[in-house]
């Protein structure tokens, strides 16, 4: 099973002065259990992308398939199909505003479970895990106002929200952005456990490098509406080219190496995350001697 | 005269009511004129409660903080207070209000009430600035999540006030976006001795600064030069904060026995100390 995407292309305000192609002929594969992370500049196509995965918009040209079934599928005998695979995935919007509504933290988490029908005691288990995945204390938050909260706060309470679902595909739109680094490490985290737990197929907008390397089994790179190029991480961030033109930088330990090796330290350069870069930069250190 | 100054200040949101929450206890801060402070600190400690206090937007609950002097209590010294600061918000929705574009970001500059010529230049200027001009006639509710923060930070450049205060501005950039942002401020710190008082939770960001306050439970927790706060290593990971990374590379390879100097902040830095290393060691 898995999510396809089939040269979509999609036009905001289109025949209006302000027409704009925010997805042109994308095309790729989320197969089932993998890690898939989409980065690219500001104003790229990631948030209108990732909006189709669940139906909120419709291809304008192309389609859109969740294990097999057309989203867009609005005739009398697709229509229930559509809907049934639409709530197969679970989606964090870009900014937590964009989905917080109800008065209390605990009946904003409840209410996706409820639409799906539980109710009672198991839907206030769902609600409980939900928070203490997310590090929310159960009772000193459930009371409280969504509205009346930090950024990051906010941020948990929608996440929590998603993960009361227990979707089948997880997407997330720059989940990370305004946590602390704690907060973001425990995040990753979770993701990770729920990821197997689940047996989850997750989408993760980011623009951390170093969390793309160590998470995702493939990137896209979106520029200008396009995919630049659907890669693993490591192929992708030799790509110095193709990440630049999209915004992006390669991850910090790269460049760093890169950097110990122009002024002729003999370092290998293929460390991303901090221990692979201290052992590389060591190892050099003692050849230098 | 510091240009900030905040006299144990403290705020409880719904004071009295079950939802009650202490956002920031008894702080104590002096800012001078034409410093740059970046703030740290974690998800609920305070830092966004603290610099709506600096414009006015939030009353003390008790203490007092002073703009130049000015009393945000005072209410007829408010609006001279909101002339000097200008303001970037967390969420950029909060901010944006106009239905175009050029009306948002000319929307404080009318308000102080500068000449309409000069509004036009301002504009100009700021939406150039955040490489945003070909979004000018656009809706800001339409743009990109980026491309809002970009608008907010215009919108606040165009004040041309004395002191700007920014809650994680580049929270929603991408990596090179990141950089322009905190390159522009910190030309107008250096170049026009304006004030800055930058929140992020990006520790790179946080080194640029001349001074680093980092907020805990809604009190000041440390207080001090970059190179100052990230030399407790531990003691940032322990609460939930983190150190840049070339700061991370010299503590590991020092507690593994690699003699590097020990206040190295900057990737630059870090750069030349092993250059200089592998030199005296052949
Ligand atoms: N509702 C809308 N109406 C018109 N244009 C829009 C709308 N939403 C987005 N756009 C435009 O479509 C383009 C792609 O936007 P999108 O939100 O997908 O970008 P993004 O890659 O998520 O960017 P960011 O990193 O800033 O969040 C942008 O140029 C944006 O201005
Ligand atoms: N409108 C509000 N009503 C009640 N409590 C609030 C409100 N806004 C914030 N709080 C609480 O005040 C404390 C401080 O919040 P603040 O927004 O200042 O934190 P912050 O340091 O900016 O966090 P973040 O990094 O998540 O943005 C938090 O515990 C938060 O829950
Ligand atoms: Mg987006
Ligand atoms: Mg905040």
């Amino acid at each position: 099973m898995s999510i396809e995407l089939k040269q979509v292309s999609y036009t905001y305000m289109p025949k209006t002065p302000y027409e704009h192609k925010a997805l042109d002929d994308v095309s790729f594969t989320l197969d089932e259990g993998s890690f898939t992370a989409i980065a690219g500049h500001t104003g790229s196509g990631k948030s209108t992308l990732v909006q189709h995965l669940n139906g909120l918009l419709h291809p304008e040209c192309g389609q859109v398939l969740v294990d097999g079934v057309d989203l867009a599928d609005s005739s009398r005998t697709g229509r229930q199909a559509a809907k049934e695979a639409r709530n197969k995935v679970g989606m964090v919007f870009q900014y937590p505003e964009q989905q917080l509504f109800e008065e209390t933290i605990a009946a904003d988490i409840a209410f996706g479970p409820k639409n799906q029908g539980l109710e009672g005691e198991a839907l206030a288990k769902r609600v409980k895990e939900a928070m203490e995945l997310m590090g929310l204390d159960y009772a000193a938050y459930k009371d409280r106002s969504p509205f009346q909260l930090s950024g990051g706060q906010k941020r948990r309470v929608a996440i929590a929200g998603v993960l009361a679902l227990h979707p089948k595909y997880l997407v997330l739109d720059e989940p990370t952005a305004g946590l602390d680094p704690q907060g973001r490490e425990d995040l990753i985290q979770i993701i990770c456990r729920l990821r197997k737990k689940w047996k989850l197929t997750i989408v993760f907008v980011s623009h951390n490098m170093e969390d793309i390397a160590r998470l995702a089994d493939s990137v896209v790179i979106m520029n200008h509406g396009q995919m630049a190029i659907k890669a693993a991480p490591q192929a992708a961030f030799e790509q110095v080219g193709i990440l630049q033109a999209a915004g992006l930088q390669e991850p910090q330990m790269l460049h760093l190496l890169h950097r110990l090796q122009a002024v002729g330290l003999p370092v290998k350069a293929d460390g991303i995350q901090l221990a692979d870069g201290i052992h590389a930069i060591k190892e050099a250190l003692s050849h230098a001697k | 005269m510091a240009f900030i100054k905040v006299e144990n200040l403290t705020h409880i949101y719904h004071p009295g009511t079950p939802q009650e929450s202490v956002a920031l206890d008894k702080v104590n801060l002096s800012i001078e004129a034409g410093e740059f402070v970046a703030v740290l600190g974690t998800n609920g400690s305070g830092k966004s409660t603290l610099a709506r206090h600096l414009n006015g937007l939030l009353l003390p609950t008790e203490g007092r903080c002073f703009i130049r002097g000015l009393d945000t209590c005072n209410e007829q010294e408010l609006w001279q207070i909101r002339q000097q600061i200008g303001m970037v918000f967390q969420n950029p929705d909060n901010q944006l209000i106009a239905a175009v574009v050029e009306d948002d970001v000319a929307f404080g500059p009318e308000n102080l009430g500068m000449d309409p010529q000069e509004i036009r230049a301002k504009v100009n200027a700021s939406l150039q600035a955040v490489n945003m001009a070909k979004y000018r006639t656009f809706a800001p509710h339409l743009l990109s999540g980026g491309q809002k923060q970009r608008i907010a930070i215009a919108g606040a450049l165009a004040m041309d006030t004395d002191c700007l205060v920014l809650d994680e501005p580049t929270a929603m950039l991408d990596p090179q976006g990141r950089e322009e942002v905190l390159r522009t401020v910190q030309k107008l710190h250096e170049e026009r001795g304006i004030t800055i008082v930058y929140i992020t939770h990006f520790m790179e960001e946080a080194s640029v600064a001349d001074r680093i306050v980092v907020m805990d439970k809604g009190q000041v927790a440390a207080d001090g030069t970059p190179r100052e706060i990230f030399a407790d290593v531990p003691g940032m990971k322990k609460c939930g904060l983190d150190v840049p990374l070339a700061v991370e590379v010299v503590w590991q390879l020092r507690h593994q026995g690699i003699k590097l100097p020990e206040d190295i902040l900057t990737e630059d830095e870090l750069v030349e100390a092993l250059e200089a290393y592998t030199c005296q060691s052949n």
